[in-house]
């Protein structure tokens, strides 16, 4: 049987039951907590979601028309810059491993914190300050970075691009690249040395997995951006001449040194929430998750052939070797599908309980799926010529990403509770999911089909042609379906606001963090269980039906018994 | 410690692979020197626990049959609060607005950076505030 034990975290000076400090602002600004710390970050990372919504709002409104006049062709270019560059950098990547993984990985391996809780908080300070370096580019002369998110040279030169909005843009990025850096680095010491007894790396949730391999693929990317950002940023002000012909540069180093880091942060970006849905799937399925070690090694292989796809962003620049890097991304399908055929395996057979979040994996399965798919028709050096610099690019990105904030939006459903101790309304969920859902659906395929008609992306005016106008305009009307669905979330959490009690362990889940109190205390646990599986809580809540770890076999249970109650 | 070990080494021999594949095939130099980095970043962290996991005996986290009880002990020290990651977060963001608006945001900028690791030097020697 499993034994209930005391809690094996000895914290210097202070038991972890009683936390007396300080509130109000002054426990936001001084706070070392993680869940305190990850609360902010989500915070933060959903009103990026909210601007950058905006953008894209406000860019399918100009779409909507051939010549719409709602915005001027300068301000076009600042807001598809800043819309791609506010989700990329400052939505997508903070709210998965700064806002869920620092609440979240802690509690599921039974840490009492992250292993260096200053340099998470100065993580989340270098994020929030390096975001509003980002945006403030809207208030200065010139207007903010309008060069793409990609910043490409040489137009991001400072003859082609002059004004503070780029170098704003660029010094945002330093901050929010090195705060990714830091909490690379925090949650690789705290998988690495902060685990509960018990805990082997083979027991760890899948979740857990997954930030450990975005944490590695974090300090190989980020570091090269950085060092980029800083020649680009020399270039500009300093008379070099890096990435400019006139002396002596090499204009495409940069899309080198961009993509190198690039490529590895689509995968930066999906793998939390690839994490994510492979812990919902399970819980709402009723069964444990199919293939776990094949999970963790489909993991790790889409983490080592990341670093070598970088350049099937280049294909067009008619210097990158082509079969190598078509190779390369063609099999990085393969772990890929795995995943999605150990999800579906997973639900094979069990007893689905269609919940928002849920709804909200489906989701992402099949808009991950599409997206999927249409990338590799791009690894094809000859499909890529054919439609680089379409929509139909930006239609399977947008696939891709829409995926990852279904699945992001079924983690909040799937651990708010445990976050908040309350549930969200789940009726008002399920509205949000389908206008999520069909909006997505309604705001993407119309754009693969004009991608495939030869519609470059980043313009804000097109040619009178009806057919284009009615694929835009449907574009346009998912966009506002998405922003409904965005209403509606925000009308949740005003409506559910400590309305539903969560409880402990709301969905019979199965991993640590479903074992401890909803919030969980300082420190996270009062008590701490013996762990012999990768479900612990499922074998403490279901004791005649354990589940045993990969490779365990009944004798361990006699092992259990032997170890006296401390 | 093993796993942990044989992860990054794993992937340090992935990339280097990649590394000379592509380099010898491309004969282009960023990619191949960026590979080659990454094989180093990987093999850095993988051969010291490495070393260490062959000198050590299992920790209770590698251990499949440890008890709660048997990772009894100071786990670390974990501040409560502190003001310095505030401080050195803003003193950055000015050092940052340097880059843009003029030198002179140096000042506030590097003397926040230096007050808040003096500060936080000396919070950690203290033990931090718990």
């Amino acid at each position: 049987m499993t034994d209930l034990l005391k809690p094996p975290v000895h914290v210097e000076d202070h038991g972890h039951e009683e936390h007396h400090g300080p509130t109000g602002i002054l426990k936001w600004i001084t706070t070392t907590d993680h869940k305190v710390i990850g609360l902010s970050y989500t915070i933060t990372a959903v009103i990026m979601l909210v601007i950058g919504g905006m953008f894209a709002e406000i860019i399918r409104a100009q779409l909507a028309t051939p010549n719409g006049t709602l915005v001027s062709l300068a301000q076009y270019n600042e807001l598809f810059t800043m819309h791609g560059s506010v989700m990329i950098y400052l939505f997508a990547g903070p709210f998965a491993f700064g806002a869920l993984a620092n609440i979240i990985v802690p509690i599921q391996i039974g840490a009492p914190d992250m292993a260096f809780p200053r340099l998470n908080a100065l993580s989340y300070w270098l994020y929030l300050t390096g975001a509003i370096t980002m945006l403030s580019g809207f208030f200065v002369t010139g207007g903010a970075a309008n060069f793409g998110w990609v910043a490409y040279a040489p137009l991001s030169n400072s003859l082609n691009t002059p004004g503070a909005g780029a170098d704003l843009w660029i010094g945002g990025l330093l901050l929010t690249g090195f705060s990714a850096i830091f909490t690379g680095v925090n949650l690789c010491a705290t998988i690495f040395y902060l685990r509960a007894p018990g805990m082997t790396m083979f027991r760890m949730p899948i979740f857990t997995w997954n930030m450990l391999v975005t944490s590695i693929l974090i300090l190989l990317a980020f570091p090269v951006l950085t060092a980029g950002l800083i020649m680009l940023y020399a270039d500009r002000h300093f008379g070099t001449h890096i990435f400019s012909v006139a002396g002596g540069g090499v204009p495409v180093l940069w899309q080198h040194l961009f993509w190198f880091w690039g490529h590895p942060e689509v995968y930066i970006l999906a793998l939390p929430f690839f994490g994510m849905v492979t812990e919902i799937i399970p819980v709402f399925s009723r069964k444990p998750v199919f293939g776990y070690k094949g999970m963790i090694f489909a993991t790790l292989s889409i983490a080592a052939l990341s670093l070598g796809v970088w350049a099937h962003h280049m294909f067009t620049t008619g210097v990158v070797l082509l079969p190598f890097f078509s190779i390369m991304s063609l099999l990085i399908a393969v772990p890929t599908g795995i995943k999605i055929f150990n999800w579906i395996g997973t639900m094979w057979r069990g007893e689905v309980w269609f919940s928002t979040a849920m709804l909200m994996s489906l989701g992402f399965l099949f808009t991950f799926l599409i997206g999927g798919l249409t990338g590799i028709y791009l690894a094809s050096p000859p499909l890529d010529f054919f439609t680089h610099d379409t929509y139909f690019v930006v239609a399977h990105f947008h696939s891709v990403v829409m995926a990852l904030v279904l699945a992001g939006m079924g983690g909040l459903f799937y651990w708010g509770p445990k976050i908040t101790g309350y549930l969200l309304n789940e009726r008002l969920g399920k509205a949000q999911f389908w206008f999520l859902f069909i909006g997505t659906q309604a705001f993407t395929f119309p754009l693969y089909i004009l991608g495939l008609q030869g519609m470059p992306r980043r313009m804000a005016i097109y040619p009178h042609d009806p057919q284009w106008k009615g694929l835009n305009d449907l574009s346009t009307v998912g966009a506002v379906l998405i922003g409904i669905s965005t209403i509606i979330f925000v009308i949740n959490v005003v409506v559910s606001w400590k309305k539903y009690p969560a409880g402990d362990n709301p969905w019979d889940g199965h991993t640590l963090e479903w074992f401890t109190t909803s919030p969980p205390p300082h420190h996270n646990f009062y008590r701490l269980l013996q762990i012999r599986s990768e479900r612990p809580t499922w074998d403490y809540n279901h004791p005649g039906h354990r589940a045993l770890a990969h490779g365990q076999h009944e004798a361990h249970e006699e092992n259990d018994s032997e170890v006296p109650a401390s | 410690m093993k796993v942990e070990a044989k992860i990054l080494i794993g992937l340090g021999v992935f990339f280097g692979l990649m590394c000379l594949v592509y380099w010898n095939w491309s004969l282009e130099n960023a990619g191949g020197v960026m590979m080659f980095a990454a094989m180093l970043l990987c093999f850095l962290p993988g051969g010291y626990y490495y070393w260490w996991s062959r000198r050590m005996k299992a920790r209770p986290e590698d251990d499949p049959n440890a008890t709660q009880a048997g990772g009894a002990g100071v786990v670390g020290a974990f501040p409560g609060t502190s003001i310095w990651p505030f401080t050195l977060g803003m003193g950055s963001f000015f050092v940052v607005l340097a880059l843009v608006f003029g030198i002179w945001f140096l000042v506030p900028g590097l003397g926040l950076v230096i007050w808040a690791m003096l500060g936080g030097t000396a919070e950690g020697r203290r033990g931090g505030k718990v």
